[in-house]
């Protein structure tokens, strides 16, 4: 029986434009983030503005967004770096004459529709709100740390001094009064978007239709709602 | 019924009530009201304060300098890129309390050479080597206008 069922779950591999396409049934906005790779210069300022927007701890291990460079090297080896998680800037490690392809990465969370995260909470402290944002309840979170193991893309860490989980947000409070999330309103290139699935002439939905999107580790059919445009294959 | 379960029926009882009157005060009022969770949760993660302003804030002020900016190379950059957060500014602008960032290593983030950044999204110079005549690049490019008195 359990094999009948990995079985099928492999046949039928999450599909990532069906599931935009016909999003749950649902009133009201039903968010996702779309990320385009070739536009991002990496300039670390998303990451930056997310830490003060979010009082995220300045030590370079709590992160609800950072982002990677990718290097591809003549010799087959991929190289990826983060420093500070890109909140100074980067610097070319490699010599170009190494370097066979290179290119930033923007990491933050999913807002899976089937996430991992929210379904090991033994409290009910973290969820998907009706909008399809994941969010943490720091009132009522334990501090167990499940859901920071769960989540298979690591967008999760122990705040410090709360001593609960935190994350991505989306920027919540912002997005509620209609703004920008802080990395999107900060981004000099537009290489971040937000907008509403349910929405077919949104920013996101347009942004679907015209790109080649993928997004990350779709085998674990997540339900990730965070589209990649122009991202290489070697990335996970 | 044998006279064993009839003795510790009330007992049942009794233990099912407290766990009931327990079960009333621990769980939040609204928990459940959207799921497996507390309603008001929502609420607190939406209202959060603001840090960062957005960029229409500094328009009413500042329309001749969003002007000039939106019509130059620097066009796709929000204010806030090189003046902060802005936020406490906007509410008090008179207290000196925004920062003007420049210099070579701040306008390095984005323009110094990087084999990552596309050509078609973003000029590139040696930040170690293009005119250092002078120090600072705004000494050179007024940053709301690039191009001003270069050209
Ligand atoms: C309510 C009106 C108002 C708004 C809104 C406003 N400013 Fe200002 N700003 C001022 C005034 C008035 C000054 C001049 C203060 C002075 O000369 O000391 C100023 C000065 C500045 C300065 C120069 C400060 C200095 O020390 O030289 C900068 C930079 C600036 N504003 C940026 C911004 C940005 C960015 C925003 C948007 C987030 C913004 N302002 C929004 C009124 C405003
Ligand atoms: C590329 C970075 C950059 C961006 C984007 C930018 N500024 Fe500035 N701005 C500066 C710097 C650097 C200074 C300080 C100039 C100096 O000291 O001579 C400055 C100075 C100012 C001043 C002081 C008066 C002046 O003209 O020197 C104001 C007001 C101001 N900026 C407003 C804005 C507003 C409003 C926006 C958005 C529409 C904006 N800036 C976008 C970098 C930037
Ligand atoms: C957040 C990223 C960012 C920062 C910081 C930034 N720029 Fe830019 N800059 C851009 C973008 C994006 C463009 C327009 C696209 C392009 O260059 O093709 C641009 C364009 C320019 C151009 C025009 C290039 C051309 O060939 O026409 C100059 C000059 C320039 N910037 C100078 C500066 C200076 C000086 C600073 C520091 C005060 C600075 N920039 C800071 C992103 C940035
Ligand atoms: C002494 C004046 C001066 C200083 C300082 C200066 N620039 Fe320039 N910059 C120029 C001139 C002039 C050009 C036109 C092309 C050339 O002569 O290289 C230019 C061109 C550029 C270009 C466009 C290059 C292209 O290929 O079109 C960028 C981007 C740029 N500068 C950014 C910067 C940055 C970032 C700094 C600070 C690290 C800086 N500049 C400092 C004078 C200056």
């Amino acid at each position: 029986m359990a094999g009948a069922v990995t079985l099928s779950s492999m046949l039928d591999t999450f599909n990532v434009l069906l599931y935009a396409a016909d999003p749950p049934e649902g009133e009201g906005p039903w968010w996702g983030v779309g990320i385009d790779i070739s536009k991002c210069i990496g300039c670390g300022l998303c990451a930056r503005a997310c830490k003060v927007e979010n009082q995220v701890p300045q030590e370079p291990f709590y992160y609800r967004t950072w982002v990677e460079q990718y290097t591809i090297l003549k010799d087959g080896t991929t190289k990826v770096e983060s420093p500070n998680g890109g909140i100074d800037g980067f610097d070319q490690s490699v010599e170009e004459k190494d370097i066979f392809k290179t290119f930033f990465v923007p990491k933050m969370c999913n807002h899976c529709a089937k996430s991992p995260c929210t379904q090991v909470c033994p409290v009910g402290a973290t969820f998907e709100s009706p909008d399809g944002v994941a969010l943490v309840d720091d009132k009522y979170c334990i501090g167990c740390s499940y859901c920071v193991q769960a989540c298979p893309y690591g967008c999760r860490y122990i705040h410090p001094e709360k001593k609960t989980a935190d994350k991505c947000t989306l920027c919540y409070h912002r997005i509620k009064r209609g703004l920008d999330p802080a990395c999107m309103e900060i981004c000099p290139t537009g290489s971040r978007i937000y907008g509403d699935l349910n929405d077919k002439d949104s920013d996101l939905v347009r942004y679907l239709k015209e790109n080649v999107t993928r997004i990350l580790k779709p085998h674990l059919n997540t339900g990730a709602k965070l589209f990649y445009n122009a991202l290489s294959q070697e990335v996970s | 019924m044998p006279i064993q379960l009839k003795r510790l029926l009330p007992l049942f009882i009794i233990f099912i009530g407290l766990f009931l009157i327990v079960r009333h005060f621990l769980v939040p009022d609204t928990f459940g009201q959207y799921g497996h969770y507390r309603g008001d949760a929502l609420i607190d993660n939406a209202s959060r304060n603001l840090v960062h302003a957005s960029k229409e804030d500094c328009h009413e002020c500042h329309s001749d300098i969003q002007e000039k900016l939106e019509n130059d190379m620097h066009a796709s950059l929000s204010c806030l890129v090189c003046h902060g957060p802005g936020l406490m500014h906007v509410a008090d602008p008179l207290a000196e309390n925004i920062e003007k960032m420049s210099g070579r290593t701040f306008c390095g983030r984005c323009h110094q050479l990087n084999a990552a950044r596309s050509t078609d999204m973003i000029y590139q110079i040696d930040i170690a080597t293009h005119h250092t005549e002078k120090d600072n690049c705004i000494e050179c490019h007024n940053p709301h206008e690039v191009w001003e008195g270069l050209e």
